[in-house]
Parts: C-alpha cells; structure tokens; sequence
C-alpha cells in the first residue's frame, strides 16, 4: 500500500466486480499520475477469488484492499462505513473517488462526516491543482447554470463522487502487475441495525443509466398511447426509454424513467429527445449526452441550442419514418 | 411514534435567469418553495402517523424566511416546527449543515425516525440526509421508495438500487431519505392554513446548541467553492426544418446520416 494516496471505491454485486468500478479507476489513474502517486481501488465485500480482484489490477488498479467480512456482502451503511473509515484510518489516503450510486452516495457522506471532512457529490471534472497537489472537485450547479470548482484545504481525505457512465474504462491489460491486499475486517464490534431481507430485479429491459443509447420523451407525445410507437423506437434502435417531468407527473411512465434534475442523470453515446422543450431542469440530467438529436415543432425549442442534430417537424410523421428506414436495415451498426 | 421531517426552503430553480455577462444566477424575484423532494417526505410521515399514531416534527435550517417553508409544511399537517437559525450558519458546506442539524436534533429530543427528502433542488447533491444520519450514529436507507410496515421498533421499506429493489429491514432509530414514488403530498388543507398562521415556530439558535463554533458556517466546512464558472456549450447543431416543400423523408434521410456516422455507438 505503500504511496497509495489515490483511492477509488470498487463496487460488488453478487461478487462481480461492477462496471462503475473500471470508470473510477480511469477517473483515479489520472489523479494518480498528476500526483505521482500510487493508485488503489478498495472493495467492500465478503471474500472475492482472486481472479475477480485481479480485473480491478488488469484495468489499472495498482493494488487492490479488500476489506473482507460476510457482513460485507450485501449493502448495509453501518458495517461498511466501519470497514471504509478502519481501512482510511490504517492506509491515510489522501483521496477518494466513489461512483455516485445508490450505495456510494449513501456510504460517501457518512464516512465524510465520521472524518470531518468534504465530499463533493457528482462531480464531472476532477483535477489535480499542481501548486498545491490538491483535489480540484467540477461539479454542475444550480441547475447546471453554473459550473463551481470546490476544494477541500487543510482535511484529508479529499472525497468526490462521479455519476456512473460519466467516464470510460481504462482498457483491460492483461497479466498487469499489482498487488492484492485482503485485510480481515473484524465485524464484532458493529452491529447493523439494517438488514436487505429481499432484492427485487428490475423489470426494465435495460437501465436508463447503463444505457448507451437513450430515448427521451417530453409532452409533445401528447398522450399515453403514443408510447407504442416510441418503444418501437426504441426497440429498433436498442435504447433505453426516459422521460422528463411532465410525462411522469402525467402517470404516463413512472419514475424510475424520470430525467433531469428531479429524476436521474444520463450520460449515454446518444440522446434522442422527442418533443422534449429543452428547459433548464431537464437538461440538467441529459447534456452531457454524447451526442443529442432533437425532434421537435418548435423551431424556438431551447432543446436545439444543446442539440447536435435537430429536426424541426411533427414527430408523429418523423418517428414512424425512422423507425420503418431503421427496419429495413438503414442503419450500419 | 415521533417522526423528524428535514426540509429546505429552496429558490424556484424553474425561474432562475443567468446573468450571461457575469456567469452568476440572479435570485432577484425568484419565489422561494419548499424543496419539492422535500414534501414527499413531509406525506411519508404524515402517512406513517395516521397509520401509527405519533408526533410529527418539522426542522430546517435557513434564513428567517424560511419560517414560510415551515408554515408551509404546518398547513400539510406537521404539527411542530422548530427553524434552525443563526448568522453564524450563513456559508455552511453539508458537513457543517448536517453538524448543526445533527446537533439541533439532539436538542429537540428523541426520535423513532428522521426522513428527508432525496435531495435538494438548489444544492442537488443528496448528503445532507446520510451525514446527519452520520452524526446522530443512526443508521441510514437512501432512495427508499416504498415505506411497507412498523413492527415494533422495525420499519420495512423498499430501496431503488441500480439493477432493481432491496427490501430492507430497519431497526429505528434510523433516517431514511426518500424518492418522488413513495407518496403523492397532499395538498394544504384550509384548517391548516388558518392553523399554520397562528403556529409557533420555535427558533434555535447558536447559543441554544451544544455546538463547536468553530465547526459551523463557511469556517467549519471542510469544502470550499474556489470558481464559478460558466459550463461550455460547445454543441453546434445541424438543423433540419421541414414543411414548406422541405419533406420529411429529406430530414428522416439525414438523420440516418448522422447516426452512421457516430462512430462511438458502431464499436
């Protein structure tokens, strides 16, 4: 663990290593260069083998910390904020990046508090400040109007979430080299007064979130019924489904498939918003997209402003003309 | 059963204009709401009351303008409110927040529960919920979006994780903080009204915590905004009208187009 100041937080489910947990080590490598330092993904579960250690020394981990316990396994907030804060105690890393997830966002503020220090949540820019070797947290605010770079002076560690998708895996290398360190973390002395009793799988086709292509639906689809078409839409091009505010309130689809600032954030290849205005709020949870099309009648639509392709025009002429040219093989991929 | 609901008085984000010269939001005119998330949990605890009797607290931490929010909540049916309220707060990260509302919640009294809302609309980022939770050395769920039943001193509730729901078992004291699913807030009620005009909203300041002064406000937190910045549009967009001898098929056409040209999606 020796010169291990840059930390990320690996994630497991069902002891595979997630995907969010290749995303933080490519957001860490760069911060670890930047430092000159070493870096070191730590993993919270019960006993992995080796091989499922080693994918996070393989996409660029140079040692991997696993605090192991049984208590571990499924996410409970008060075993492992006690194994995070006993594994920071031990190594003092100087930084943490975790994935903005639902067990990341949880554990990330409670540990932040237990040791009196800052966290800045959803960040989309991380940086090293070279004057100082601090952690320079870019995060959107108020709405996305304004980006606010945040430093944490003078407390240690320096923490920061990043929204999963956010950014690409490092490449997988492998037979790179790296150290594993399994440290036994002893459970008697936490109790958990939460305990997962069931786990219900989503019935979603894919996740809005893991999506690499998104589809999102405004009011301008006017009614219920013309979400057939839409999921069409979305069959052929295998996308995701969101939808912003409006058609949620409407009880049109629920809110799981919310986007924007109330609802989630996507970072999908590709965005194709129909009848969506463009409004600050919604935009907020989709312009980091990597490529946007807008369909929309209005030509004034702000949604156009952060489009890189637009059609004006009635989307229920659009629409099934897409749909039939992808059906009959126009698209390459 | 004595329920705390967290709320934040929040600017009406839908309404902020950018100063396009300076990169700042300007707030003037801008109404102040109670944070939307918020009120779902406002409806969780009134619901949780009605199903098993108890008190149900209101607490924030703000401005004095902010008594407006807890009226507000009075008039929804939470029947105390107590404002957490001192200049020295002003400039307070979520560490520094969630230490004082941690503190002023040890001063209220015993809890069975705590339940804040997802987020807040202004600060977006979800922490203040689980730090508080932190503080008090209570456990936390986040994102539940079903709150299923009271056992004894056990809630079940559901939680949103990435791939589906967990079920999970909490042993109260706890803080849970929820999502928009869990309930549809009711709406005021005109008692409420009349009674939330006349309600005591009990401040607590400085000087009525057992609190560090040198923990609160912008020196107590850790985290500091050192630039505001502008974010970058950089997206210039191939616009396609159609109507106006301009068929759709031409656009349609050019949207394939594009799509085959996006190399990122083909890998």
């Amino acid at each position: 663990m020796k010169g291990c100041l840059v930390w990320i937080l690996a994630e497991q489910f069902g002891g595979k290593v997630q995907d969010i947990s290749f995303e933080l080590l490519a957001r860490g490598k760069s911060l670890a260069v930047a430092k000159g330092a070493r870096l070191c993904a730590v993993i919270l579960s019960s006993a992995l083998p080796d091989e499922e250690l080693r994918k996070l020394v393989e996409h660029g981990a140079d040692c991997v910390l696993a605090m192991e316990s049984e208590l571990l396994n499924q996410f409970n907030i008060e075993p492992h904020a006690a194994a995070m804060l006993e594994a920071i105690e031990k190594y003092s890393p100087h930084i943490i990046i975790a994935g903005a997830t639902s067990s990341g966002r949880t554990l990330m503020p409670y540990v932040a508090m237990k040791s009196y220090s800052g966290l800045t949540a959803d960040c989309t820019i991380l940086e090293i400040e070279p004057e100082t070797g601090l952690l320079l947290q870019t995060r959107p605010a108020i709405g996305g109007n304004i980006m606010a770079t945040i430093k944490t002076p003078g407390r240690l560690p320096q923490m920061a979430t990043v929204r999963p998708r956010s950014t690409r895996s490092c490449k997988r290398i492998e037979g790179r080299s790296g150290d594993i360190i399994r440290h036994s973390f002893k459970t008697e002395k936490v109790t958990s007064n939460t305990r997962v009793v069931d786990f219900i799988p989503a019935e979603d086709e894919v996740s809005l979130q893991d999506a690499e292509k998104v589809v999102i639906i405004g009011r301008g689809i006017k009614k219920v019924e013309n979400l057939e078409m839409i999921r069409d839409l979305c069959d052929v091009l295998g996308a995701a489904l969101g939808a912003t505010r409006e058609v949620v309130d409407r009880g049109w689809l629920s809110y799981p498939h919310q986007v924007g600032l109330s609802g989630k954030t996507i970072n999908p290849e590709l965005c194709v918003s129909i009848g969506v205005s463009g409004a600050i709020q919604q935009l907020a949870g989709m312009q980091t997209s990597k490529k946007i099309i807008a369909i929309n009648k209005d030509p004034d639509a702000q949604i156009f402003n952060t489009a890189d392709f637009g059609i004006v025009g009635d989307l229920f002429e659009v629409v099934p003309m897409l749909i039939e040219r992808i059906k009959k093989g126009a698209l390459t991929w | 059963m004595r329920i705390f609901v967290l709320i934040k008085q929040t600017p009406e984000t839908r309404s902020m204009k950018m100063d396009e010269k300076t990169g700042t939001v300007t707030r003037n005119g801008v109404d102040n709401i109670v944070n939307p998330l918020d009120l779902y949990a406002v409806e969780v605890a009134l619901q949780l009351k009605d199903k098993v009797s108890g008190e149900t607290v209101a607490i924030s931490m703000g401005p004095p303008a902010a008594e407006s929010a807890l009226r507000e909540v009075v008039s929804m049916g939470i029947e105390k409110v107590f404002l957490v309220c001192d200049k020295t707060f002003a400039g307070s990260d979520t560490w520094a927040t969630s230490y004082t509302l941690g503190n002023a919640i040890q001063r209220i009294g015993k809890f069975d529960l705590i339940i804040c809302g997802e987020r807040a609309i202004d600060g977006d980022t979800g922490q203040v919920g689980p730090e508080t939770a932190a503080y008090l050395g209570v456990p936390v769920v986040a994102y539940v979006n079903k709150v299923h039943e009271v056992t004894g001193n056990e809630i079940k509730v559901s939680r949103l994780v990435e791939n589906g729901e967990e079920i999970v078992s909490v042993k109260m004291p706890a803080l849970l903080t929820v999502v928009k699913e869990t309930a549809e807030p009711r709406l005021p009620t005109l008692d409420g009204k009349i009674h939330a005009r006349d309600v005591e909203v009990i401040k607590l300041s400085a000087a009525d915590l057992n609190i560090d002064p040198k923990k609160v406000g912008l020196e107590g937190s850790p985290t500091r905004v050192v630039k505001i910045s502008k974010p970058q549009i950089t997206r210039k967009c191939e616009m396609h009208k159609t109507g106006n001898k301009k068929p759709v098929s031409d656009a349609v056409e050019s949207l394939v187009n594009f799509l085959n040209r996006m190399e990122s999606v083909s890998e």
